[in-house]
């Protein structure tokens, strides 16, 4: 005999109960699904796809699943009646219906609080397609009555409201939040975490307001909304309202049938999905299993999998709700899951907060900081697919490396093991994927699912499975990266970001944890120059010495016979008549060729490693500092004369240059800082070629940022214009730090602008509106610079441990390089040329005397 | 300490000639010596190991490998030339990074420590 089922609900998980069904029964069976709605089951959860364009055909759930021929779809017509001794069913348009079993999948209905007006045209929930055309409609009608853009409120900020802020955008109205608690999305985030997801959320332009209850709708005279009254009694206009404050379930049916329900609704099922009644099955949002109901999608589908394998025959049971979420709401990524709110006694959390990407991490663990309890993710939940899995296991790696920004550290989904489950939404565990890259040739996650169902559901294990595939490829040979070199997969920014959180002050710490191996020349001056920034203190003070690059390693600049020349800081240009003097003996006394740079300063060249303390003693003792020509660092501050001589200047730029410098000198960044400073708009001082270039108007200072010169020249762009002269320092200030912060390796201002999210607009919606709320942090920084200032040549020459390395040969500290050779040309010297050499001609050798002649 | 006279790389007969004292050197960071007219570059790393090569760079023709950072390809614990970044394994010398360049390689020393002194082994050994 054929088993008749009937299904009351024809919604996401009356859809998966069928494809389950049929897909495994060998019986024969009828299937009958009796839907309320006049539409083919569809994706609840992508309904704000609707507002990208997605049409309602887009949305509808896989039509091969209800083609078998065993299945039996009504639309559009409600069940009214469960006649539980007759074993029928009745629906609203009259037709009676027998069944075996019945199962209930009615889900919920959106809650509308008892708020005055709330049945005021232009009042909306937001659960159903038909609730979607219509908020459209009315959005489309009211814009094009008022003639301007249409200000909707949504009353509730959990992640419906949320997703009806985004949708109101997406239809170019201004949308504000109304929460009543404390926080955004209260019931998945706590405090901090609800904090970065409110700025992440305004900065999309989606206003938001907490603490606020809404008392009444008000409607104006010609009806229509026109505004909502809170609890404080202000009043906020608007033209419409959208009521996102929860979800009922629809149990009417089964009460009236005399099923036992949960007090709170809902109702009540035992883990094998059967209702009070062994004939009757409740499965999805409206079943309450526990006493409880829950309005997600995951525990519903794994219900319809436990009800349908209870029909054939089987014995699966629903293990419990896994509150598991991960949404991305208006482009914003959160993700809560496990004891999110650390409610375990002991646990023990670690949070990862980062204001200029806007990202929140916290991950709860046992108290021995083993097994991993739960966590929450906000602006960057790609971890969440790698982490979920692991909830109640151990996390076997260091919790620091799971929060660090995506790809920083090798991909925690590495090291899954083959059981554990990837993609609850279709069960499919690591295993299965690995076979699939393996066995199937899968090579993306299309692919993969394609061949597993796997993410294919609500997308949240995404991430996971591109780790996962990534992984196998690799292992296969194939492979991209981004890392840093070898023995970091991190890019600088992200290193920069692993440092600052982890407090580290150490190259060893830092490439114990974060990295492998011991180094080398590109990540080491990396390193060296984060730590500078971030711990200060002498470029070789201890360890930090064997990480500097070539000339930092010896505070001048390597010529190409191994060298060095030697560069005095010139402020601005600027140099009294006494500190040429003694540049001109130094010079004289060691032989050095002696030069202009096009960095208005003198470069002396020639200089032997052993001969440059004795070089910068002098010129330490004559009042002159490192003019740092070697580090990526503040170079110089090119200037013109400015108002104190010339006829048209209109600001002291000469004044302002060595301001500028001084406040600057030493700090280091991911390449050299140059600045120029002119006094009138006739730009002499070329500042629009300099990474921050400042031109003096009868207003103020103008700053231009990005400029560069060399291979591939760029002009600054205006950033700010006729400022006073404590706006201007503060302003470069943040840039220089922002840029800091967040430029690749080796980057100049002038890449790394344009690269830059929003490029100069965006820049300046950063460190002048502060839209990240960072700034205070960039100004402690720049502040923690300015008062950690030392000259690095005047502190070596104080140590004598440092002093030591600028030994020529261990076993013969002061004798010359035997090799060097050099010939006189215009009346000073230069390096021979390997055919002088050869010939002979090389009239000097590397000695002081010689050179002297 | 005085400059050695025994040239090492015309010395006669393989001869082990004490350089300096692994106190003398700093980790990771290297320092020149000077063996009658030949130049070493030797390295201490972490594992307490000293490593000898030429301090002659053959891509530049300039005495400074003793100033190149130190670290790791792979397994090779390498030293980069502070003048073009070719980057040599410190054990046998090669290099690993030609930066385009045509192949040279640097010359190794065997080392021996012993009472917390560096001996090199000189001489036409090899
Ligand atoms: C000495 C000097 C040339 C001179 O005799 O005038 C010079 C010398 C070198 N420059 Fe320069 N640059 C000098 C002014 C400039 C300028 C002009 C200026 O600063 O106004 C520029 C164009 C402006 C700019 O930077 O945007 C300039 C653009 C470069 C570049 C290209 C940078 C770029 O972003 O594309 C390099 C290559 C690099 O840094 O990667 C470079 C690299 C170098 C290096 C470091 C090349 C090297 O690796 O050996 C040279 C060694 C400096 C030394 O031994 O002291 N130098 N260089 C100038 C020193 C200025 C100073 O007082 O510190
Ligand atoms: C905008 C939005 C976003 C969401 N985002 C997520 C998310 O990111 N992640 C997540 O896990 N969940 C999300 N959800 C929740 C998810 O959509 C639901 O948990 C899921 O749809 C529940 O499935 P269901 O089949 O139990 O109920 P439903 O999908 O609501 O289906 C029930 C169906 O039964 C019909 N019905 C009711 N009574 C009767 C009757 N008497 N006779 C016939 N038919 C009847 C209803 O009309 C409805 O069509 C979201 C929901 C919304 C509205
Ligand atoms: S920029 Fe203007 S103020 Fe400066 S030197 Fe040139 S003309 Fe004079
Ligand atoms: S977990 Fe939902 S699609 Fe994979």
């Amino acid at each position: 005999m054929t088993a008749r089922i009937v299904v009351v609900g024809a919604g996401m998980v009356a859809h998966r109960f069928a494809d389950s069904l049929v897909s495994r029964a060998e019986q024969d069976i009828s299937l009958t699904i009796l839907g309320e709605e006049s539409r083919r089951p569809y994706d609840r959860v992508g309904l704000t796809r609707f507002f990208d364009g997605a049409g309602a055909e887009d949305l509808e759930l896989d039509p091969a699943v209800l083609e078998d021929p065993r299945i039996r779809l009504v639309t559009g017509d409600p069940v009214a009646q469960i006649d539980r001794a007759a074993r029928t069913v009745r629906t609203a348009s009259g037709a009676e219906l027998g069944y075996d079993h019945l199962v209930l999948a009615t889900g919920s209905s959106a809650a509308r609080p008892p708020v005055r007006g709330a049945e005021h045209p232009g009042c909306f929930v937001y659960r159903t397609l038909d609730d979607v055309e219509q908020l459209k409609a009315h959005v489309e009608r009211r814009a094009s009555q008022l003639g301007r853009p249409v200000r909707g409120v949504v009353i509730g900020g959990g992640l419906l409201g949320l997703e009806a802020a985004g949708a109101l955008q997406g239809l170019d109205a201004e949308p504000t939040v109304i929460q009543s608690s404390d926080r955004l999305m209260s019931a998945q985030l706590d405090l901090p975490a609800g904090a970065v997801l409110r700025r992440l959320i305004e900065q999309r332009g989606i206003a938001v307001r907490t603490r606020t209850r809404t008392t009444s709708v008000l409607a104006g005279e010609d009806g229509e909304v026109h505004g909502v009254v809170f609890d404080d009694d202000t009043v906020l206009e608007t033209d419409l309202v959208v009521f996102t404050v929860g979800v009922r379930p629809r149990d009417e049916l089964a009460r009236a049938a005399g099923l036992v329900c949960a007090p709170r609704g809902g109702v009540e099922i035992d883990p094998s999905c059967r209702t009070s009644d062994p004939d009757i099955s409740a499965i999805g949002e409206v079943a309450s299993f526990e006493g409880m109901c829950v309005g997600l999608v995951a525990p519903g589908y794994a219900m319809a999998e436990v009800a349908a394998d209870r029909i054939l025959g089987g014995g699966a049971t629903f293990a419990g709700y896994d509150l598991s979420t991960k949404l991305k709401l208006s482009g914003v990524d959160v993700a809560s899951f496990g004891d999110a709110f650390a409610t375990t006694p002991g646990a023990l959390d670690v949070v990862y907060t980062d204001p200029v990407s806007g990202v929140h991490k916290k991950l709860v663990l046992s108290d021995d900081a083993k097994t991993l309890l739960g966590g929450m993710l906000v602006g960057d939940a790609s971890a969440y697919g790698a982490l979920r899995p692991l909830v109640g296991g151990a996390l076997g790696g260091d919790p620091a490396a799971y929060l660090m920004p995506a790809g920083g550290v090798e991909a925690p989904t590495a090291e899954l093991p083959d059981e554990a489950v990837v993609c609850s939404c279709a069960s499919v565990t690591a295993g299965t994927i690995r076979g699939a890259v393996h066995e199937e040739g899968c090579t993306d996650v299309a692919g993969i699912k394609a061949c597993t169902k796997a993410g294919a559901t609500c997308g949240s294990c995404v991430f996971a499975i591109k780790g996962l595939v990534g992984a196998e490829l690799a292992k296969m040979g194939r492979s991209v990266s981004t890392a840093l070199c070898e023995h970091f997969e991190m890019s600088r920014a992200q290193l920069f970001d692993a440092v600052r959180v982890s407090g580290l002050t150490t190259f060893s710490s830092v490439i114990e944890r974060f990295g492998r191996g011991r180094g080398c020349d590109v990540c080491k001056p990396v390193l060296a120059s984060i730590l500078a920034v971030l711990v200060r203190g002498h470029v070789l003070d201890g360890e930090n010495a064997t990480l500097q690059d070539t000339n930092d390693h010896v505070m001048a600049n390597m010529q190409k016979d191994g060298t060095y020349s030697v560069v005095p800081r010139m402020a601005g240009g600027e140099v009294t008549p006494e500190g040429l003097i003694v540049i001109g003996e130094i010079a004289r006394d060691y032989g050095l060729y002696t030069k202009l740079t096009g960095g208005q300063r003198i470069d002396m060249f020639g200089a032997r490693l052993e001969q440059l303390p004795e070089i910068w003693r002098r010129l330490v003792d004559a009042g002159f500092e490192s003019g740092q020509a070697y580090g990526k660092s503040l170079r110089t501050v090119k200037s013109c004369v400015g108002s104190t001589w010339c006829r048209y200047g209109v600001l002291d730029s000469v004044g302002m240059a060595v301001n500028l410098e001084l406040r600057y000198r030493g700090l280091r960044a991911p390449h050299k800082l140059k600045l120029g400073v002119s006094g009138c708009a006739r730009e002499c001082a070329e500042a629009r070629g300099k990474d921050a270039g400042i031109i003096a108007t009868a207003q103020g200072w103008n700053l231009y940022v990005g400029g560069n010169g060399g291979a591939t020249p760029r002009h600054a762009e205006l950033l700010v214009e006729g400022v006073d002269d404590e706006t201007l320092i503060r302003t470069i200030d943040r840039f220089f730090m922002y840029y800091i912060r967040t430029a690749d390796k080796l980057q100049r201002t002038a890449p790394w602008l344009e690269a830059l999210e929003g490029g100069i607009d965006g820049l300046r919606e950063v460190i002048l509106e502060d839209s990240l709320g960072i700034c205070a942090d960039l100004d402690a920084l720049m502040a923690q610079h300015v008062d950690s200032y030392q000259d690095e040549w005047a502190a070596t020459l104080a140590d004598p441990a440092k002093l030591a390395r600028f030994q020529s040969f261990v076993n013969a500290p002061s004798t010359p390089d035997p090799d060097l050779a050099y010939v006189p040309e215009r009346g000073q010297v230069r390096p021979a040329s390997i055919d002088e050499r050869r010939s002979g001609d090389v009239l000097i050798a590397g000695t002081t005397l010689e050179v002297r002649r | 300490m005085t400059a050695q006279t025994l040239d090492p790389a015309t010395a006669p007969e393989a001869s082990w000639l004490r350089v300096c004292r692994v106190a003398d050197l700093e980790v990771e960071r290297g320092r020149a010596a000077l063996l009658g007219s030949t130049q070493v570059a030797l390295f201490l790393l972490p594992d307490g190991s000293v490593h000898a090569v030429d301090n002659h760079d053959p891509y530049s023709g300039a005495n400074v490998i003793s100033r190149g950072i130190v670290g790791t390809r792979g397994e090779a614990p390498t030293v980069a030339s502070p003048m073009y970044k070719q980057v040599f394994d410190l054990r046998t010398g090669a290099c690993l990074d030609t930066q385009g360049k045509d192949p040279a390689a640097l010359r190794v020393w065997p080392v021996l420590l012993q009472d917390g002194d560096v001996h090199l082994l000189c001489g036409d050994a090899r």
